[in-house]
């Protein structure tokens, strides 16, 4: 199982049926596996925090939803994790590309790649970040049934290691 | 020279659409939007936003997207979603108008009451003086775009093909109406009752 077939299906057995998603060059094949499940409903979305609200939107009308997205967007997404996610317990999966890790070519990504555990950590957000691709496939559907439970958005992150 | 418009008050506009309603999902904005709802007509079907300004239209794009999906799987037809929005909002989401118009959700009417300001912090201005919302709804390619203004003929918009954008000028100010003494919980767990039971 390669690294992208295993955060798809990891989503697939979770029951994950809505997906609103980012462009990101790690998470570009997922993105493609999702589009073509006619059982799960794929939107493209303008800015991260929009896909928060239609998530949100999802969930109220019994979706199991998902984000995919790389880390920087989760900066664009911070008031909706607190003021709507963590103010109406809403579960959500968060899957994302960790982006400014070890091995990162890019400078520019580095910044928000440090800051990304320390986000999570403030907004109270579990995480886990999976090495290998057995261990995504089976997190993800562990970080679904913990959001579903709790009540509380959930995250994954894979940094530049995983892929 | 423009013909004076008569604006009505935000409460009135809400209140001659809510009436209407019948099997309608209402997503409503933060702030006084929210509490003018709730004090002229409290209802299951109503989400109240308490935070997260910005993303009513979003929030109705997902429900109403969700039922849509829904309905195709039980061979049913979709329960429609009004959303009451903002101008102030809209303006911090105009990336939601694109994405409701490329999904193009049927059952979906967007209902900007824009009263040129950001009503629940002091009436500070907003620049939709100068901005014309309903030309960017119609430039983003709503399928129907209705522009009310003395008079509101909600019918038609809930007979239009959505999604549905409604702009509407209302007078700035807030009627004075209590806060909302409902929890966040209580609020999604009826809500989302309500759709479980009534596809």
């Amino acid at each position: 199982m390669n690294s992208n077939q295993a955060v798809y299906q990891g989503m697939v057995d979770a029951g994950i049926d809505f997906v609103v998603s980012l462009p990101c060059v790690n998470l570009g094949e997922v993105m493609k596996m999702v589009e073509c499940n006619p059982q799960i409903v794929h939107i493209p979305v303008t800015r991260e925090e929009e896909g928060l609200g239609i998530c949100a939107g999802a969930f109220l009308a019994g979706k199991n939803p998902a984000i995919l997205m790389q880390n920087s967007g989760l900066g664009n997404c911070v008031n909706a994790l607190a003021s709507l996610f963590e103010l109406y317990h809403l579960p959500l999966l968060l899957v994302m590309s960790h982006r400014g890790t070890l091995g990162e070519k890019i400078n520019g990504q580095i910044p928000m790649g440090r800051a990304t555990p320390k986000i999570l950590d403030a907004l109270n957000i579990p995480y886990s970040r999976p090495k290998y691709p057995e261990e995504a496939l089976e997190t993800i559907v562990e970080s679904w049934e913990h959001s579903m439970t709790g009540g509380f958005p959930v995250g994954v992150l894979l940094d530049n290691q995983y892929w | 020279m423009l013909k004076e418009v008569i604006k009505m008050d935000r409460i009135e506009a809400i209140s001659q659409i809510i009436d209407e309603l019948d099997q309608e999902l209402v997503v409503c904005n933060i702030g006084f939007p929210s509490r003018e709802l709730y004090h002229l007509q409290d209802h299951e079907k109503n989400f109240y936003m308490l935070g997260s300004m910005g993303l009513a239209s979003s929030i109705g794009l997902g429900l109403s997207l969700s039922l849509l999906k829904n309905a195709e799987t039980e061979n049913q037809s979709p329960r429609k979603v009004v959303v009451f929005d903002g101008d102030g909002s809209i303006l911090m989401n105009l990336g939601s108008l694109v994405t409701i118009s490329a999904q193009g959700p049927l059952n979906l009417i967007l209902v900007v009451l824009d009263n040129q300001c950001y009503g629940s912090t002091g009436s500070q201005c907003t620049y939709s003086e100068e901005v014309d919302l309903s030309l960017l709804a119609e430039s983003a390619g709503f399928e129907t775009v209705l522009v009310f203004q003395e008079e509101i003929n909600f019918e038609k918009a809930l007979q239009s093909k959505g999604p549905v954008f409604v702009h509407m000028k209302v007078n700035p100010g807030n009627a004075d109406v209590p806060i909302i003494d409902l929890n966040p919980e209580e609020i999604k767990y009826r809500f989302m009752k309500e759709i479980e039971n009534k596809l």
